[in-house]
């Protein structure tokens, strides 16, 4: 087996005395989707935080691609291909759709016009081919959703993270958008996402992690984890497996 | 004299002019004591004015760039109150601080808050706009001119044995933890403290609950200003009075509210204390130009250094 | 090329102005004008594409103004090493405030407030040290010479400025079109995202406050040349400060021709007020005060917004009326 692109080894995170994140580990192989759910308040947007270099680990260490990344600023992560977008997006508002993913295409390209080149490419790629021009302050939510995925694409990353891009979207939105992200698999993207639209968790992913106050409770196979008795417990509370299996059961 | 005009505008230092040198001073610890305790009671009136400073900052999350030049303006109210209508600073007072609460109140709400369209950047210009509209007007109506006024007792000094302290300054240290007393009441107990307090620490769930942010913007922006009225109605029976008198206070003030942690009013009245102390001994050591730049220096060092503290505290 | 075209053209409209007018009243406004000009231009770079708002760039403008006379003054040193060397004294001091507040994280109220006490403490400073001449100011022996930089006419002045500006211009021009300038501006709209999108947020606004600092630097270098003489009040004095700021504010924030355009008006209502009021003091900055307020409340992207505007609204009509006789015909 290939050696996996990202390792995360006992990492923490404590904000004064609480424990964000709690000796977190986990591996993520090159070319899957792996889905990271569990309540609010988890840790698990610490945690990508922590990938993408915008705060360090108070302890352990980070691997990509088999060397120590642990602390590294966001852009230097970014250059070496961790890209992420943010569950609240953060548009540049005052510029144009495609100014905004210029910018990420400019992490590869230096001349304005390849940029610009690869930035329509993948405007159009996510379906904002029609809006490129407008301002991006005036895009609704799904269209801000694809604008921050656009921007992360375009720094031609190898491992993306996507923080909540399903959650306020409508129904036919997510149905949109749930094929592109399986394409970027295909296209040999590694994806790592924050989901709570568990129904598209289930079609996406190749492997879920569930944390819960900061730890890793359970992981597996989509399959194997909806039938988790620590992961129901987790979302609905202490019992309620119990109470579940119980109704199973009459 | 220069060609062009430009540079003759540029307000001058006050300061330039009374040099003393370091040298000639025998360093007896009786003056270094007595150095020490001066500079404690001019921390107290720093602490008056970073305490207006500061609770702006921690409600509209802005430094206010007009603090300054509202000061002078206060100063100047004070000097005309005496002057005019033979009114005691010491009582003039309880008028000037109602009214600057008044017109703090109304800038904020009729002019720096619709001006900067809720944009930070927007409030920090419309500030610094203020402040060179306010201190240009004094320029240009009363000149460079320094006035001072005399009142009996404004040299009366408590003998301490080893040393005197000046009683105009033992009012200003009683009257800074007054008003810091009153404002920690007000904030903690009463109801607009409450909605204050709500809008420091969530602005949206604040007018989601129904808070008027307007309104709780510019009560803390009245208030800010109110206690630089009660600073100006102490510093004018010992303070001259010029149009860029308060800009020697801003840095302070700044400093003071950059060392006691931005939007903590404890803070300000610690970092008033310390302020001044380093500025008293730094004057000792240096001479009072190069003093002023301890004053600075230590700002631009605490900012420096303890950013992430400041925006923990602000945040 | 294209690109350059605008900047082009109005240099060279500009250049024209001394052939048609002689009178050294407008030649000595003009001059002002686009000193003042050039040191927004400098702002321009920093606050208006970076969105870093500095309240002290007089910390450079002084810094260009004082090595200049300095160097002449006390060490013979010729006029055009000098202003180089002034240049580069501003973009030194420009490293060492940003490397500073920068890699401190200073934003915001923070960033603006740490300029304005650097360029206080220097202004301090400037007034007690012996080789700045202390309070008395430096001034720089007459010398009507190519070699010396100075002129006996106003227009030779005038066209060194016009260089300067244009100068700045196109470095601005090119930043604009440049991988640094889309991310300067990213960090503008968003330092976080921009982060997240591999810039080197610290660095890059290190260059833009160092290209900054140079521009104004050279304001300040100009500034000694033409007037002969410096003190700190001049040098490190707030005007110079509020003026780099309240020119592209005024003329279109995070535009080509933004600071030009300001600094045009600025000048203008500058000398109206002083013809008003003679030689009082303080009325011009409290005009200054007002157009602040006033701009930043009414006119958010400025002048050059403004224009824009009524263009864009003149091609709407227009396009309306041209569809409505389209109708009728």
């Amino acid at each position: 087996m290939a050696e996996p692109l990202l390792v995360v080894r006992n990492v923490s995170r404590y904000f004064g005395g609480l424990c964000a994140v709690n000796q977190v580990s986990l591996t993520v192989p090159e070319g899957c989707i792996t889905a990271l759910i569990g309540p609010n308040g988890a840790g698990k947007t610490t945690l990508f935080a922590m990938i993408s270099g915008f705060l360090k680990p108070s302890g352990g260490i980070i691997q990509f691609r088999g060397e120590d990344v642990t602390g590294e600023p966001p852009y230097r992560l970014a250059r070496r291909g961790i890209a992420r977008t943010f569950q609240i997006v953060q548009p540049f508002a005052g510029l144009s759709v495609s100014d905004n993913i210029r910018i990420g295409a400019h992490l590869r390209h230096r001349s304005r016009d390849e940029a610009e080149k690869l930035a329509n490419e993948v405007g159009r790629e996510v379906n904002l081919g029609a809006i490129l021009d407008r301002p991006a302050d005036t895009l609704t939510i799904a269209g801000r959703k694809r604008l921050e995925l656009a921007r992360a694409l375009a720094t031609r990353p190898k491992l993306l993270l996507l923080d909540e891009v399903l959650a306020g979207l409508n129904p036919s939105e997510i149905r949109e958008i749930v094929p592109l992200i399986r394409g970027l698999r295909d296209r040999g993207i590694t994806v790592v996402m924050i989901e709570h639209v568990m129904q598209a968790v289930m079609s996406l992913a190749d492997r879920i992690f569930v944390l819960a106050e900061g730890r890793i409770i359970a992981e597996g196979k989509p399959s194997q984890i909806a039938t988790d008795l620590t992961v129901i417990e987790a979302y609905l509370g202490r019992g309620a497996a119990a109470r579940l299996g119980a109704g199973h059961a009459r | 004299m220069p060609r062009g005009r430009a540079g003759a505008r540029a307000p001058r230092s006050r300061l330039g002019l009374s040099r003393c040198r370091s040298s000639e001073i025998v360093l007896s610890p009786a003056i270094l004591l007595s150095a020490l305790l001066n500079g404690l009671l001019t921390g107290a009136v720093y602490a008056l004015i970073a305490l207006g400073l500061t609770l702006i900052y921690g409600v509209l999350h802005i430094i206010n760039f007009a603090h300054g030049a509202l000061l002078t303006a206060a100063m100047f109210a004070a000097y005309f109150a005496f002057k005019t209508f033979h009114l005691d600073p010491y009582v003039a007072v309880f008028l000037l601080t109602p009214a600057f609460f008044v017109l703090g109140y109304a800038l904020q709400r009729f002019v720096i808050g619709p001006a900067s369209h809720g944009d930070d950047r927007n409030m920090l210009l419309v500030t610094l706009g203020l402040a060179v509209i306010i201190e240009n007007a004094l320029l240009f109506e009363f000149r460079a001119d320094t006035r001072t006024i005399e009142l009996p007792y404004a040299f009366a000094t408590i003998n301490l044995g080893f040393t005197f302290l000046a009683v105009p300054r033992i009012l200003g240290l009683v009257a800074a933890f007054v008003v810091a007393a009153v404002l920690w009441l007000m904030i903690n107990l009463s109801d607009i403290g409450r909605a204050i307090r709500a809008v420091a620490k969530e602005k949206l769930g604040a007018q989601l609950v129904g808070v008027d942010v307007a309104h709780v913007y510019a009560v803390t922006f009245g208030l800010g200003t109110a206690c630089i009225a009660v600073a100006a109605c102490l510093l004018v029976p010992t303070y001259y009075v010029n149009p860029t008198a308060g800009n020697a206070f801003v840095l302070v003030a700044f400093t003071i509210v950059v060392l006691g942690g931005m939007g903590s009013i404890p803070g300000a009245l610690i970092g008033g204390f310390v302020t001044g102390v380093v500025e008293s001994l730094s004057g000792l050591f240096l001479g009072e130009s190069l003093g002023q730049i301890g004053i600075f220096l230590t700002f631009i060092f605490v900012l420096l250094v303890r950013p992430r503290g400041l925006f923990g505290a602000g945040a | 090329m294209k690109v350059f075209a605008p900047i082009v053209v109005v240099v060279i409209l500009l250049a024209a102005i001394p052939v048609v007018v002689h009178s050294n009243v407008v030649l000595n406004f003009l001059v002002v004008a686009l000193m003042v000009a050039l040191a927004g231009q400098g702002w321009n770079i920093l606050g208006g594409y970076g969105g870093q708002y500095s309240f002290g760039h007089a910390a450079f403008f002084g810094t260009g103004a004082y090595v200049t006379a300095v160097l002449q003054a006390r060490y013979g040193i010729n006029a055009w090493t000098a202003f180089m060397l002034g240049i580069l004294g501003g973009a030194v001091v420009g490293a060492v405030i940003g490397t500073l507040s920068f890699r401190s994280g200073l934003r915001g109220s923070y960033f603006a407030l740490v300029t304005l006490a650097f360029a206080e403490v220097l202004r301090i400073v400037a007034s007690v040290a012996p080789i700045t001449g202390a309070g008395v100011g430096t001034l720089v022996r007459l010398d009507l010479r190519l070699a010396a930089l100075q002129f006996e006419s106003r227009a030779a002045f005038y066209w060194v400025i016009l260089t300067l500006v244009a100068v700045a211009l196109i470095v601005t021009r090119i930043v604009e079109r440049s991988r640094f300038g889309a991310w300067l501006i990213a960090i503008r709209e968003n330092e976080d995202a921009a982060m997240a999108l591999g810039v080197d947020t610290t660095a890059i606004k290190l260059g833009a406050m160092v290209m900054s600092a140079a521009i104004t630097a050279a304001a300040g270098c100009f500034y000694t040349q033409y007037f002969l003489f410096v003190d700190s009040g001049i040098a490190y004095g707030t005007w110079i400060s509020i003026e780099a700021l309240l020119t592209p504010i005024i003329g279109g924030i995070g535009t080509l021709f933004g600071p030009l355009l300001g600094a045009l008006a600025v000048r203008t209502l500058g000398e109206l007020a002083q013809s008003i009021t003679g030689d009082a003091p303080g009325l011009d900055l409290v005009v200054f005060g007002c157009v602040l307020v006033l701009v930043v409340w009414f006119l958010p992207r400025g002048l050059a917004g403004a224009v824009a505007g009524i263009a864009q609204r003149l091609r709407q009509t227009e396009r309306v009326s041209t569809a409505r006789e389209a109708g009728h015909g």
